[in-house]
C-alpha cells in the first residue's frame, strides 16, 4: 500500500494535538519528550546518529531550541519522561542545561515525578559537574561506557578509556544518583564470548541497576560499516551473535536482572527504563532537535537531518519538520507486533484485538502453534510473550 | 504485383538477423532518426533483453531501386527459436524468396541448415547473405565453401554485409528486387488468404497477419475460416508499416492485415486459410496443422486468493499467443491452478515471464513435464503429461515416452565431450557426418524428457558455445519410467514430483533435494527435503534453522525504519509459497530441473 508522504508540511502538520495526544490517555501512557542534542567532539566509528562536531553553534542551537518547543505549544499535556540524548549532551555546560531546564519547565508541564534522563559520555562528567545535574531535577543518568576494554575503546573511537568509564560510574554514585544505566556493545571484531562475560560479570558486580547491552550494528555510511565492507574487519556471523545474545541474557537474569526488552536489562520493575518502554508500547512522544522524530498515535513526523536547515528554519519561525507519515491500520499492526515481541511482556491479545479487530491467536494458529511448542513463544496472562530464543527472532516472529 | 517482392530473412540465433532488419528499414527511410530504436521489429521487452524474436512481425518497406522503380518489399520476420518452428515454416510460406543470413565468424549452424530446407520446401529464391563481415574473427572464404558443400547452394550468387556497420545494405535490397521473384496469384480468383500470424490489440481485437495468394478482400467482406468455418465481416484492412496503414483492399501477392472482430487470438490459426464466404476457394491452402504443446507445467498464483486474478491474465494471455493453451488444475500442495501446454522450455520461460512482467502475476511454475503414454495392464492406453496423474506402478502394463531425433552441429574438437553428454541423456541411434573439414554433424535421437531437462544449457557449456541445435519431435518409444516425489519436512510437494526413467531416479532425486537446500532460505524451523519413489526415502538434505533475526536497537524514529524494512520483507515473502511451515520461493520450482554448471 502507498503511504502517504508529506514533504514541508504546514505549520500544524507536526504538533501534537491535544485531542489526539491526551484524550482517554491513562496516567501511564502519558507522552515523552525527547531532545536530541547532536553535538560531539568526535564522531564514533560504529554510530550513525545524527550529529555535527561544530560544538561553537551550541548557543545558537539552543536558541533554536527554545523556539522549538514554544512553537509546538505547551497544549500538549504533562510529560511523565524527559530524556536528554545525542550526540552527546554532555558538552552542554552547566549554566547552558540550566538555561535549558528553566525553558523546558517553563514552556511544558513536566510531571513532579517525571522519569529525567540524560545521555553522557564517561570523558565529560566529573563529580562536581554530576552534582550540578542531579540539582537541575535529572535523576537517571545513561552512561555511554561501551567496554571497559582500551583496545575495544579505541577500535570503537570512543574518546575515554576503561577506567574513565568506572569512574563515571562511581561519581554518578557519589552525585546521588539511583537511577544509573551504562550501554555496552557486543560482537566487536577481536572480542571474545570470554571477554563479553568477563564485562558482564563486572557490571553485575558494580549492581549497576540497568544495562543496555548492544549488538555491534554495522552501519553502512559509518566507518566502520566501511572498513567492514572492504574486508578489513569481520564481525561475527549470526549463529555466532546469538550465542553472544543468549550467554547476555543467561548470566545477567541469573544474576537477578529483568531481560525485558531485546537489548534492556534492569535490577528490577522500578529500574526500567520509562522513556524508552514508550517507544515499545506505542505511547506518545515529542522528539525537539534535528533529526528527532514525534509520534502522536496516529502521525509519526521526522526533524531534518541538518544543523543548518534546522536553525534556519527556527530563525525563520518555521517548525523544522522535514516529513510527516500518518500510520495507516495496518502499519501500526505491524509495528505493534515487531515491537511487542521485542520485549518480555509482549502483546497484550485483547488489546490488540480491540485495537484491530483481529484475534492473533485465532488468524496466526497455524504459525503459533510450532512456535509454541518449539518454545520461542508463550501464552501467559492474555499475553503472547517471546521466550529468550523468541525475543532474538522477534523480526521473523513480527513477520508469521 | 510486378511491384512487389515478399521475403524473409532466416539465421541461425544471434547471426544478426534483427540488426540487418533495422537497416533495411532505416535504409529505406521507413523510420527516421527520431523514431528509430534498435531491434524495431522486436516489440516486446523480453525479445530486446534476450535478443530473440519470439512472435513474427511484417512490415511494409517502400524502395525506389536502381531501375527508377518504386517496390514494395514486404519483410516477414520469424522467430528464431526451435519452439517456434511451425510459426516459421508459415511466415515462409507467405515468401517468395529469403535472404539465409550467415555469420562470417560462426559460419553455418544447426538452425541455419534446418530453416534452408524449411525454404528449400517451400522452393523459395534463397540469398545467401554473409553478415558480419568487418568482424576481426571473421572467415568469409571458410563461409563460402561451407555455402557450396554444406548448403549445396551456388556461392556464386552470394551478398556480403555488415548490418551493424551498415555496409552492403543497398545491394541487398536490389539482389530482393532482381532475384526474387514477385508473386503470383489471380486478383480475380477467389479469395485464398494465409495467416501466418496475428496479434491481439486492446482497442481492435485481433489483428490478422496474411499473404493474400488470391483474390482481394476488402472492407465489408464476410470472411470464413477454412479450418472451422467460421465467419466474421472484414471491418479493416491495410499494410504494416511502422504503424498499421489503412487500405482499401488487399489483393493477391499482397502482405498486411485484416480486423474483423475476432475476439481473441486463439479463434485464429496460424496456417489457417481464409476465404470469402459468398465466393469460397475450392481448397484451403496447403501445410496447415494444429499447434501441438510438447512441454507441460502448471501454474499456480502464489497467495490463492490472487486465483481469480491470474485466471483474468491468462485469458488476457492466450489473446496475444495462440500456441499457449490451458486448463484449469489443482494441486493437494498449491491449491487452485491452471495446468499448460507450451511449445518447448524457452516458449515456456516466455510466458512465464510475460505472466511476471506484463501482467504483474506472481505465480509458481510446477515442474516441466513431456507427455508420456501408459498402457496398463487392463489394456487402456492413457497420455499423462501431469505427474499428479502418474497411475500406480503396478497397474502399468507398459510406459513409454516421446522421442526427439536432434541435429547438433559442431567444430570436430568437441565431439567426445557431446557424444558423452548424449549417451547420459540416454540418446541412441547416432550417425555422424562430416559437412566439411573440422565440423561434424551428429544425429541422435533423445528422450525428450531429458532435452527438458538442463540439455540445451549442458550442450551450448560443453562446446563452448560453438555447438548449435535443432529437433523434431519422433515417435514414443517403451522406458521405465517411476514417479519421484519430493516431501518437504515429511509433506509431499505434489508440484515438484516428476516422471523421470529409473536409472535416472536416483540422481535426479539427489539433484532435486541439493538444489532446493540452495534455493530455500534458511527458516526458524530446521527443514527436511527428501526425495522418495513410491514411499522409498531416496534422498535428504537439511536446512538449519536461523536462531537470531532481530536488529539491537529500536527507539524513536527507528520504528518507522525498521517497519519499511519488515514491510519490504513481507513483500518478499508473499512472493513465497508456504508449504506447512516452510515458505518456498518461486524459483525453488524451477531450480530442480537445473543441474550443476559443468
Amino acid at each position: 500500500m502507498q503511504k502517504r508522504v508529506l514533504r514541508s508540511p504546514p505549520v500544524q502538520a507536526g504538533k501534537i494535538k491535544e485531542g489526539n495526544a491526551h484524550r482517554g490517555r491513562t496516567e501511564e501512557q502519558r507522552p515523552g519528550l525527547y531532545l536530541h542534542i547532536p553535538f560531539c567532539t568526535a564522531k564514533c566509528r560504529y554510530c550513525n546518529f545524527f550529529s555535527v562536531t561544530k560544538v561553537s553553534e551550541i548557543p545558537r542551537f539552543l536558541k533554536a531550541l527554545f523556539k522549538e518547543a514554544l512553537l509546538q505549544g505547551g497544549g500538549i499535556g504533562s510529560f511523565d519522561t524527559l530524556y536528554i540524548g545525542g550526540g552527546t549532551p554532555s558538552l552542554l555546560a552547566p549554566f547552558q542545561l540550566s538555561e535549558l531546564f528553566s525553558h523546558l519547565r517553563k514552556t511544558y508541564d513536566i510531571c513532579e515525578d517525571a522519569e529525567v534522563t540524560m545521555e553522557v559520555n564517561p570523558a565529560d562528567v566529573g563529580l562536581p559537574v554530576l552534582a550540578q545535574m542531579r540539582a537541575l531535577g535529572i535523576n537517571r543518568l545513561n552512561i555511554g561506557v561501551q567496554s571497559f576494554d582500551d583496545t575495544l575503546l579505541a577500535f570503537l573511537g570512543r574518546r575515554h578509556d576503561g577506567n574513565q568509564a568506572i569512574q563515571s560510574i562511581m561519581a554518578a554514585r557519589q552525585a546521588g544518583f539511583d537511577h544509573v544505566g551504562i550501554d555496552l556493545i557486543y560482537g566487536i571484531p577481536g572480542q571474545t564470548r570470554q571477554a563479553w562475560k568477563k564485562a558482564l560479570e563486572y557490571a553485575a558486580s558494580l549492581n549497576i541497576p540497568h544495562l543496555s547491552c548492544y549488538q555491534l550494528t554495522l552501519e553502512q555510511d559509518t566507518p566502520l560499516g566501511k572498513s567492514c565492507a572492504q574486508g578489513l574487519f569481520k564481525i561475527p556471523d549470526d549463529d555466532e551473535l546469538f550465542e553472544f545474545f543468549m550467554d547476555t541474557s543467561e548470566f545477567l537474569e541469573s544474576s537477578g536482572y529483568t531481560h525485558y526488552e531485546v537489548s534492556n536489562f534492569a535490577l528490577g520493575e522500578s529500574f526500567v527504563s520509562r522513556h524508552n518502554s514508550k517507544y515499545w508500547r506505542h505511547i506518545p512522544y515529542l522528539g525537539l532537535g534535528p533529526a528527532a522524530h514525534s509520534f502522536d498515535g496516529c502521525k509519526r513526523w521526522e526533524n531534518v537531518r541538518s544543523l543548518e536547515c534546522y536553525l534556519q528554519r527556527l530563525e525563520r519561525g518555521e517548525l523544522p519538520v522535514e516529513s510527516c507519515e500518518e500510520l495507516t491500520n495496518e502499519e501500526l499492526q505491524l509495528e505493534t507486533l515487531f515491537l511487542g515481541f521485542r520485549t518480555k511482556a509482549g502483546i497484550d491479545l485483547g488489546a490488540f484485538s480491540e485495537r484491530f479487530g483481529v484475534d492473533l491467536r485465532a488468524s496466526k494458529k497455524d504459525f503459533l502453534k510450532p512456535l509454541l511448542s518449539a518454545g520461542h513463544l508463550r501464552i501467559a496472562d492474555g499475553r503472547l510473550q517471546p521466550t529468550r530464543t523468541g525475543m532474538a527472532l522477534a523480526d521473523a516472529l513480527a513477520l508469521l | 504485383m510486378d511491384y512487389i517482392r515478399n521475403f524473409s530473412i532466416i539465421a541461425h540465433i544471434d547471426h544478426g538477423k534483427s540488426t540487418l532488419a533495422d537497416r533495411l528499414i532505416q535504409f529505406t527511410g521507413v523510420s527516421d532518426e527520431r523514431t528509430f530504436k534498435d531491434q524495431m521489429l522486436d516489440n516486446m521487452d523480453i525479445e530486446r533483453e534476450r535478443g530473440i524474436t519470439i512472435k513474427s512481425q511484417a512490415i511494409t518497406l517502400p524502395y525506389k531501386a536502381r531501375d527508377g522503380r518504386t517496390y514494395s518489399l514486404n519483410l516477414i520476420d520469424t522467430p528464431g527459436h526451435v519452439d517456434f518452428s511451425y510459426e516459421v515454416s508459415r511466415a515462409l510460406a507467405s515468401c517468395e524468396g529469403v535472404l539465409l543470413l550467415i555469420d562470417a565468424a560462426q559460419g553455418v549452424q544447426a538452425q541455419t541448415v534446418a530453416n534452408l530446407y524449411l525454404a528449400m520446401e517451400h522452393d523459395l529464391e534463397i540469398i545467401p547473405v554473409i553478415n558480419k563481415i568487418d568482424l576481426p574473427s571473421a572467415d568469409v572464404e571458410r563461409v563460402i565453401e561451407q555455402i557450396d558443400d554444406e548448403l549445396g547452394l551456388d556461392s556464386e550468387g552470394h551478398l556480403k554485409c555488415s548490418a551493424k556497420a551498415g555496409t552492403g545494405i543497398e545491394e541487398i535490397l536490389e539482389a530482393i528486387v532482381h532475384r526474387i521473384p514477385p508473386p503470383k496469384g489471380n486478383p480475380e480468383a477467389p479469395l485464398a488468404a494465409l495467416i501466418f500470424d496475428a496479434h491481439y490489440d486492446a482497442f481492435r481485437g485481433t489483428i490478422i497477419h496474411c499473404r493474400i495468394m488470391d483474390g482481394t478482400v476488402k472492407s465489408g467482406d464476410t470472411i470464413r475460416f477454412m479450418s472451422n468455418s467460421a465467419t466474421y465481416r472484414v471491418e479493416e484492412t491495410g499494410h504494416f508499416l511502422l504503424q498499421r496503414e489503412k487500405r482499401q483492399a488487399l489483393c493477391a501477392g499482397e502482405v498486411g492485415y485484416i480486423i474483423a472482430g475476432v475476439k481473441t487470438v486463439s479463434d485464429v490459426r496460424t496456417g489457417d486459410t481464409i476465404t470469402l464466404d459468398e465466393n469460397p476457394c475450392s481448397h484451403p491452402l496447403p501445410g496447415f496443422r494444429e499447434v501441438k504443446p510438447v512441454v507441460f507445467a502448471s501454474i499456480y498464483p502464489i497467495a490463492s486468493d490472487d486465483y481469480e486474478d491470474l485466471k483474468t491474465a491468462l485469458e488476457k494471455y492466450q489473446l496475444n499467443d495462440a500456441s499457449f493453451i490451458y486448463t484449469k488444475d489443482s494441486s493437494a500442495a498449491l491449491g487452485q491452478g491452471f495446468r499448460c501446454g507450451f511449445l518447448g522450455l524457452l516458449h515456456l520461460e516466455v510466458v512465464q515471464e510475460r505472466l511476471e512482467r506484463e501482467y504483474d502475476q506472481s505465480i509458481i511454475l510446477s515442474v516441466p513435464s513431456v507427455r508420456y503414454r501408459f498402457t496398463l495392464k487392463d489394456g487402456s492406453v492413457f497420455y499423462v503429461d501431469n505427474p499428479a496423474h502418474y497411475p500406480g506402478s503396478s497397474s502399468i502394463e507398459l510406459s513409454e515416452e516421446p522421442y526427439i531425433r536432434a541435429t547438433l552441429m559442431l567444430p570436430e574438437r568437441y565431439l567426445g565431450a557431446v557424444m558423452k553428454l548424449c549417451m547420459e541423456k540416454r540418446g541412441t541411434n547416432s550417425t555422424l557426418n562430416y559437412p566439411s573439414p573440422g565440423r561434424v554433424e551428429l544425429i541422435y535421437e533423445l528422450p525428450l524428457a531429458e532435452v527438458i531437462y538442463d540439455f540445451y544449457d549442458r550442450f551450448k557449456s560443453v562446446t563452448q558455445g560453438y555447438g548449435s541445435f535443432d529437433y523434431e519431435v519422433i515417435d514414443y518409444r517403451e522406458g521405465q519410467l517411476v514417479l519421484l516425489d519430493i516431501l518437504v519436512n515429511g509433506e509431499r510437494v505434489d508440484a515438484l514430483s516428476q516422471i523421470v526413467h529409473r536409472d535416472r531416479a536416483r540422481a535426479r532425486g539427489l539433484q532435486a533435494c541439493e538444489r532446493l537446500r540452495e534455493e530455500i532460505p534458511r527458516q526458524m524451523f530446521k527443514i527436511a527435503i527428501q526425495g522418495a519413489i513410491g514411499g522409498e526415502i531416496i534422498s535428504r538434505t537439511t536446512i538449519s534453522a536461523f536462531r537470531k533475526d532481530v536488529i539491537a536497537k529500536c527507539y524513536g524514529g527507528d520504528i518507522s525504519r525498521k517497519r519499511k524494512l519488515l514491510e519490504k520483507q513481507k513483500k518478499g515473502k508473499k512472493r513465497m509459497k508456504m508449504i506447512g511451515q516452510v515458505s518456498i520461493p518461486q524459483s525453488a520450482f524451477l531450480s530442480v530441473l537445473k543441474s550443476d554448471a559443468d
